[in-house]
């Protein structure tokens, strides 16, 4: 088994209009949950879609669970799962169908069973017959996390997963998060803006700023670096200072 | 069967599934599936008796007309069938969720394709049996000729709709007006309801070109004289090999550009 769960060499990904990712180095730990953090276009979400095989960089190697991303990525797509609340389920469809229909695309052999274990787990049970576009942004949420954690995913990578939520859901979804991650091992990567959910859930924060890796460290080390109180200071020393995105860290 | 060959049929159902739970949640949806063809039957049904007593052209075969509208039909439902499961997933902004699965694109596209066919039978039949009873006339009484139509013009749709999904991909959701249009250019010059001799001469040049003008002067030899012509059936299935091969080049070749635009994560309404 590999022992780091990404592995990102010189990542470019070019536009014809903009440069996305400019050349990043970075490597994830299997087990740890990491956040990538960064203002807007900094280039986090570009970093995702590529590791999802979802966007094809313009060069760079990617390896994700020890296998290539760009040569390999069916070997690789059955041991990862992705959630964002910008990526809807179908609407028409009811959430167990949905459900169902994700269970087959991977080809799990116990789907009902697991269904309902994860229904069970996630408090959405009451509304598994219900359409998934009438569902509440919170339940919205727990669906979607529900589908991402269908094949127990080793490598489970999140797009803003409380955006939009109400603090006391938010609160639901982080401690759910924290305690999957510590009953399965797996490896989280969230690209986030929230920085209290970061503090709070990951052990490893990758600052990006205009396409580039500007620092990285425990929440507390990059706060002790800046000489900060949190990391919402950090990051806006960090937004706002424009020599940072030239002396990117090593 | 090899497992992953049993994965891939298992990926291909899941995606079936997706469109038939989408077919039964909407009554209205599959209701205009047996709408338009019932009625054109109607109106063609109608249309035709009146012309069996006041044309040679109809009496020498009443079905002429009727049978038509039914092949035209295969071929634009099958064209629609597959547009419109694609475009559902548009619609859906489901792109993002279904391509970080193990799914593969021509898993998706035999999924499209299985439920194109299935919504050309769920329009098709009614209409075909109900004209049984209403015009004495049953377009099944042409045999073991009208599967090879069917297939002809169901491939056609096919090469058709993949190349317009295509375009979509690559120009975005402002292209779908395309799955409703684009099919409407082949009608004239595939001659469904006259004859190709109709045509000006460089214009049945054309025509020769696409497999449905095989079909449509086929159906009208079987009609009108019995024969088979087994020469049309052939290049129009020679001719099918080719329009699908560039429909589905189309389509993988926007779909891998999609993935290096970013696409697939953005494409919605």
């Amino acid at each position: 088994m590999a022992a780091l769960a990404v592995e990102v060499v010189d990542l470019v990904k070019h536009y014809p209009t903009a440069v996305a990712v400019d050349g990043i180095t970075f490597s994830i730990a299997r087990g740890v949950t990491a956040a990538l953090l960064g203002g807007n276009g900094a280039g986090k979400t570009t970093t995702l879609s590529i590791l999802l095989g979802l966007l094809l960089p313009t060069s760079g190697k990617v390896r994700v669970l020890g296998e290539d991303m760009l040569r390999q990525r069916y070997r690789v797509l059955p041991r990862m799962n992705f959630s964002s609340p910008f990526v809807d389920l179908p609407h028409r469809l009811t959430v167990r169908q949905n459900l169902l229909v994700y269970a087959r695309l991977y080809g799990l052999p116990h789907r009902l069973e697991r269904i309902e274990d994860l229904a069970r787990d996630l408090q959405i049970t009451a509304f598994l017959e219900r359409p998934a576009g009438k569902l509440s942004a919170g339940q919205k949420t727990r669906v979607a996390l529900a589908k991402a954690l269908l094949n127990e995913p080793e490598l489970l990578l999140l797009d803003e997963p409380t955006a939009s939520l109400d603090p006391d859901t938010g609160d639901w979804v982080r401690s759910y998060l924290e305690s999957w991650r510590a009953r399965t091992r797996a490896t989280i990567l969230m690209a986030s803006h929230n920085m209290s959910e970061v503090e709070r859930l990951c052990s490893d924060v990758l600052m990006m700023k205009a396409g580039r890796i500007v620092d990285r460290g425990s929440p507390q080390a990059l706060i002790d670096r800046y000489g900060r109180t949190n990391l919402e200071e950090v990051f806006l020393h960090i937004a706002r200072e424009p020599r940072i995105e030239l002396e990117p860290a090593k | 069967m090899s497992r992953e060959i049993r994965s891939s049929a298992g990926r291909v159902w899941a995606m079936l599934l997706r469109y038939l739970y989408l077919l039964r949640s909407s009554w209205p949806r599959t209701l205009e599936l047996l709408y338009w063809p019932t009625l054109q039957m109607l109106i063609w049904g109608f249309m035709s008796q009146f012309l069996y007593v006041n044309s040679s052209y109809v009496f020498r075969a009443f079905g002429v007309l009727l049978a038509a509208v039914m092949l035209w039909d295969v071929l634009f439902r099958g064209q629609l069938g597959l547009s419109m499961s694609f475009l559902e997933e548009m619609w859906a902004r489901n792109l993002g969720h279904l391509f970080v699965t193990p799914l593969r694109p021509y898993e998706w596209v035999a999924s499209l394709l299985s439920m194109s066919m299935i919504r050309v039978l769920l329009g098709m039949m009614p209409a075909a049996l109900l004209a049984i009873p209403l015009y004495h006339y049953s377009i099944f009484s042409m045999g073991l000729p009208l599967v090879a139509f069917f297939a002809v013009l169901l491939i056609l749709g096919w090469a058709l709709g993949l190349a317009i999904c295509g375009l979509i991909l690559r120009q975005g959701m402002g292209a779908e007006g395309l799955a409703w249009t684009v099919v409407f250019t082949l009608s004239p010059i595939s001659c469904v309801y006259y004859p190709v001799s109709t045509l000006p001469g460089w214009l049945q040049h054309v025509a020769w070109t696409l497999p449905s003008t095989y079909v449509f002067e086929g159906m009208r030899a079987v009609l009108f004289t019995g024969i088979f012509r087994t020469d049309y059936l052939f290049t129009a299935l020679a001719l099918d090999v080719v329009y699908i091969g560039l429909g589905a080049a189309v389509f993988f070749i926007a779909f891998n550009n999609a993935r290096r635009r970013g696409a697939l994560l953005q494409m919605g309404e």
